[in-house]
């Protein structure tokens, strides 16, 4: 059970937050124009990383903010938190 | 029967209060203080249990948390019953009941030993070989592995007892009693550490408080009498909380720990009643100090599992300790120097030492020397090679080793003795180390594992870590704390510490016999009855992996995780593979640490509190009218409301009736409802239903269905525009809460430059619907000056008015087909409005209705249940409703998924009405559907979603998913059923009033 420091909040106990999965997704502005092939990749290709991952978190029961997460996912050991459409940490 | 052991007064022990229990059924006495091991052994009884797969007759083995064989059942048969309890860790008290378990008729006598003779068949991975073998031997095996396999019973009766949570923060958490952990938490607590110090013992100072080496000196004190001053410090110590009889059970990341502690179960009955029996630590710790001891090994050679058999420190422990003798001829058998610290404390208290069996060669150590002196024989270089006795140890024979330890030589020597105190060296409890996702490494030289790189704020001390001399013990901790406290200096630093020094002590993990192996029984895990044969046998069948050979032979699989003998296991591995035992790495332990019972774990949440519920302003009205109810969600809704003793059936036939016929009235009030205001509201509304919402008129409803990105549908509802730049959004009862958290995902992180805010406000309204005909008539009634004119309140719109002074906002909208009017007031007045209806109602014999005939007519109406007549694989052309699927909009969620490939494919599962060929049978819900009976393999078309008999067309109507259904209208299809085959024919989904005429009625 990790200990998340909330960009808005602070330090809270992992069972107020809600994983979203990977981190750095986005929505592409004219889904129309993109061919079957490349919409299915926004769609459902993710990472599943052993090692340093950009997750997504929301602090569900808290301040229901969305926040991006560096986590190992080996040791679990989170290497940094920023808020949504701040500049990814480069690990 | 009533022999007695006891040797010597003890202060630990009570010996003014002899408390009475029970034993298979015997009444014995102990004294308050003793474990009912203790209890058992000072009565001179050894044999508590029987093997799990040979029924081999078994002892106690341990004084503690490790033990493998003294596995009991308490109190059976009563509401307090609990299986699988470790003898050495019960308390006893007056009239406490403990049986044996695993053996059938009794303990003594037991038909499963014939198990023991048949030996031979019950190989390594037996249980997976019969899983193998014809598959129509597994129901014989079947039938004898449950009769003669298992532990203990659980209980059937309901638990009178209270278990409770607690949430803890600490600065430092110290794990573990022992003079490490003492002098650890009482540094940390000095330096303003707000500290916290467990143990599973119900006294501190772990095995150093009964010693009585006279050469193991701290400040030139023995160090028991040492530590006891220690100890009566820490009650002067601000910032230190001590818990006993507490055990934690699970080491989590970021120092998040679980604890059980135990707070009745050593109490009598009388004393146990209305009190919190056991509770649940949830820690979170800065910083954690381990400082979890270790635990003795035994060593494997021939027959080492008769009752009798025993770790030396066991022996030691229950003698200074509890002051009881484990045997009246007692014989060590060892690889250290340990067993002579067991010896020598036996002799002390007039306990007969036979010999001390040391598989080392010679030496001369001022321990030995002392051993020598008090007349006990040792016998160098020897290893024992076999055990006899069936139901307690007799005899046991030793030869000399060769050179090499492989094999043995000479005359075999017989030595009579009813006690063997085995000493193989000490393994670190590395546990819950572990668990916290810390890393191992092997020491080569010692043998053992120790804590290498730490996953968390934390340290280990003592010999968890591997140090096991008070000198090295005193040194380490002192540097470690000072480093991890972050201090100048601790408060024993300078102290003097004296202690023997250990001689190299040898390692063999499979000692020889002068029989074959195959012809020896050498146990390395003694619940699960594994052998060192059957770890050479799945090497020899090809096992490598650690974790493979370990669930192919159950070794370490058993309630105490190996913690005896799985440094055997791995021993013998390397040994066997030729590899180093470092290589091998170990095998993962896992919370919890010893077992927790159920109570424990789920704390409070039994009953009615364990789960949370929600219940609508009018619930008490529902329950007066006997209402049933049915769990949507969280909530509690009214499903039906039965009268003169009605079954579901003839109610739900009714209120469908009425609320056609004349009027009905629904609690609506579960219904998710978000506010949405800003100026980009429609926008984004746009954006996440599939229609346009622009155009919508203020004071204007519209239905809009709302996609996953993917394409399916994910929830539906009405949203009503209150304001230019306000909305009121509502979702199904059950997606409230995802569709909220979708929406604001959307709007944090997809669209943040829109100008949007959502409130959840379903909590604070409270919605009566009232529907059919006369509904009208009705709301005149209440709002007499609110004109209701289809001209000025149309389907589809909504008005503000008010009750009295109660302002209410009015959707005229309808779920059933019929005119309805949804009223919503502020949640507290939801009784007080529903009162109203129900009064104004009464000439128009207004019918309360529940869910399940809001789910009738609305099928008739072939309206969809999002959930029920979906399932996340559905979009909106496969449900027929391409109407709401705008063209139009460059975008919204879900929009490009429809053009797919996939999603496209004309023969996708699609929704359909079907009616049965006898109006009379009604379908079941989930029913497959198939268009040809004699083809196999027969295909699945699909099945069957919503099915009723609608008492309003007198006939079955159902809803389904089939693929291609779409063009199938008046095709004959079938659902086969286990008695019978149904015809249905598809039909149009839409099964009642498909002009929508009534609306306006
Ligand atoms: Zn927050």
């Amino acid at each position: 059970m990790f200990v998340i420091n909330c960009p808005y909040c602070g330090e809270r106990d992992q069972q107020e937050f809600k994983a979203g999965g990977e981190a750095h997704i986005e929505r592409p502005k004219q889904p129309t124009e993109l061919s079957d092939d490349e919409w299915a990749e926004y769609l459902f290709m993710r990472k599943n990383i052993k090692g340093v991952q950009y997750e997504r978190w929301n602090h569900a029961h808290g301040c229901r903010k969305w926040f991006n997460m560096v986590r190992d996912t080996s040791n679990d050991e989170i290497k940094a938190i920023y808020k949504m459409g701040e500049k990814p940490p480069s690990i | 029967m009533s022999e007695n052991l006891r040797v010597k007064s003890s202060q630990y022990i009570d010996e003014t209060t002899r408390v009475s229990f029970k034993f298979n059924g015997t009444t014995y006495y102990g004294f308050k203080g003793d474990t009912l091991s203790s209890a058992l052994l000072a009565n001179n009884v050894h044999l508590v249990g029987r093997s799990f797969k040979y029924h081999r007759p078994r002892g106690i083995m341990t004084s503690g948390s490790e033990e493998p064989n003294a596995i009991v059942q308490i109190n059976p048969n009563t509401n307090r019953t609990e299986p699988n309890v470790r003898a050495t860790e019960v308390e006893i008290y007056e009239g406490m009941e403990a049986s044996s378990q695993n053996c059938w008729p009794s303990v003594n006598f037991d038909i499963g030993g014939i198990n023991n003779f048949l030996s031979p068949f019950f190989p390594a991975g037996f249980y997976y070989k019969t899983f193998m073998w014809p598959a129509s031997f597994w129901e014989k095996y079947e039938y004898f592995i449950r009769h003669s396999a298992g532990l203990g019973k659980s209980p059937t009766l309901k638990d009178p007892d209270i278990y409770d949570h607690k949430n803890i923060h600490c600065d430092v958490l110290v794990v573990g009693a022992g003079i490490s952990g003492i002098l650890a938490a009482k540094n940390a607590a000095k330096n303003n550490y707000k500290t916290l110090l467990l143990d599973e013992k119900n006294e501190l100072g772990g095995s150093t408080i009964y010693e009585n080496n006279e050469s193991n000196k701290v400040d030139n004190k023995i160090s028991s009498e040492w530590l006891k001053k220690e100890i009566e410090e820490l009650k002067n110590i601000k910032n230190l909380e001590i818990k006993t009889r507490t055990s934690v059970a699970a080491y989590h990341q970021y120092n998040y720990l679980l604890a059980r502690e135990n707070l009745t179960d050593h109490l009598e009955k009388k004393y146990k009643t209305n009190k919190i029996r056991q509770r649940l630590l949830k820690i979170r710790a800065k910083k954690v100090i381990l400082a979890t001891g270790a635990l003795e090994r035994p060593m494997v050679f021939n027959n080492n599992d008769r009752p009798g058999i025993m770790l030396s420190s066991a022996i030691k422990k229950y003698s200074d300790f509890y002051g009881v003798a484990c045997g009246r001829k007692i014989v060590f058998f060892t690889n250290n120097d340990s067993a002579y610290e067991s010896a020598l404390s036996l002799n002390d208290k007039g306990i007969k030492v036979e010999a001390v069996v040391d598989i080392r060669k010679q030496s001369e150590t001022n321990l030995e020397k002392r051993v020598i002196d008090a007349g006990v024989k040792i016998y160098w270089e020897h290893t024992v090679v076999d055990t006899s006795g069936y139901k307690r140890l007799n005899n046991v024979s030793i030869m000399k080793l060769s050179n090499d330890g492989t094999s043995v030589t000479g005359n075999k020597i017989s030595i009579s003795c009813d006690c063997l105190g085995v000493a193989g060296g000490w393994t670190p409890a590395v546990h819950l180390y572990t668990q916290s996702g810390s890393k191992l490494t092997f020491d080569e030289d010692k043998k053992i594992f120790i804590p290498n790189k730490n996953n968390s704020d934390q340290i280990s001390v003592g010999s968890c870590c591997g140090d096991f001399k008070l000198d090295e013990i005193f040194k380490n901790l002192n540097e470690k704390l000072k480093d991890f406290l972050d201090i100048t200096e601790t408060d024993f630093e300078k102290i003097t510490v004296n202690n023997d020094q250990e001689i190299s002590k040898r390692n063999i993990w499979l000692l020889p016999s002068d029989k074959v192996l195959g012809k020896t029984k050498p146990f390395v895990d003694y619940q699960n009855d594994a052998t060192a044969k059957d770890i050479k046998l799945a090497l020899r069948e090809g096992f490598r992996s650690i974790e493979h050979v370990k669930r192919y032979t159950t070794t370490g699989m058993g309630t105490d995780q190996g913690k005896l003998g799985n440094m055997h296991a791995l021993g013998i591995i390397a040994d066997t593979a030729g590899v180093k035992m470092g290589e091998l790495g170990t095998t993962t332990f896992r919370p919890p640490y010893t077992p927790l019972t159920f109570g424990t774990i789920v704390g409070r949440n039994v009953g009615k509190f364990f789960d949370i519920f929600r219940r609508t302003p009018m619930n008490d009205w529902h329950v007066e009218q006997k209402a049933e109810f049915e769990n949507v969600g969280q909530w509690k809704r009214a499903w039906y409301y039965p009268i003169n003793g009605e079954t579901m059936h003839q109610a739900v036939q009714r209120e469908s009736k009425a609320a056609r016929g004349s009027s009905g009235i629904l609690d609506a009030s579960t219904l998710g409802k978000i506010d949405i205001q800003g100026s980009d509201a429609s926008e984004f509304l746009n954006r996440v239903y599939t229609n346009a919402w622009s155009k919508l008129g203020i004071g204007k409803c519209r239905y809009g269905l709302m996609l996953n990105e993917d394409g399916m549908v994910y929830d539906d509802g009405v949203t009503t525009r209150l304001g230019e730049n306000h909305y009121l959004m509502t979702t199904t009862t059950g997606g409230a809460a995802n569709v909220l958290g979708k929406l604001e995902d959307y709007l944090q992180t997809e669209w943040p430059e829109l100008d949007v805010y959502l409130t959840s406000v379903t909590d604070q309204f409270a919605t009566a619907s009232l529907c059919g005909p006369n509904s009208k008539k009705i709301l005149k009634k209440i709002i007499p000056d609110l004109d209701l004119s289809d001209e000025n309140f149309p389907h589809m719109s909504f008005k503000e008015a008010k009750i009295g002074s109660i302002v209410c906002r009015i959707m005229r909208i309808s779920f059933t087909g019929e005119q309805s009017f949804e009223i919503n007031v502020q949640a507290s007045y939801g009784k007080d409005l529903w009162d109203k209806c129900i009064e104004a109602g009464k000439e128009f014999n207004i019918t309360p209705y529940g869910t399940e005939t809001m789910h009738l007519l609305r099928a008739e109406k072939g309206f969809i249940i999002v959930g029920q007549d979906t399932d996340g694989t559905m979009t909106p052309i496969d449900l027929q409703m391409d109407w709401i699927v705008s063209k139009k909009k460059y975008d919204f969620i879900g929009k490009r998924s429809l053009y797919r490939s996939d999603t496209m494919r004309e023969d996708r599962k699609q929704l359909v009405g079907l009616l049965t060929e006898d109006p009379e049978v009604v379908l079941e819900e989930g029913a497959q559907i198939v268009s040809e009976l004699d083809k196999k393999p027969v295909e699945m078309l699909g099945h069957v979603t919503s099915s009723y008999f609608s008492p309003n067309l007198n006939k079955s109507i159902a809803l389904a998913v089939v693929r291609g259904g779409k063009d199938m209208m008046g095709k004959k299809l079938f659902i086969p059923m286990e008695d019978k085959t149904i015809n249905v024919t598809v039909s149009n989904p839409v099964f009642f009033d498909q002009t929508n005429e009534r609306l306006n009625a």
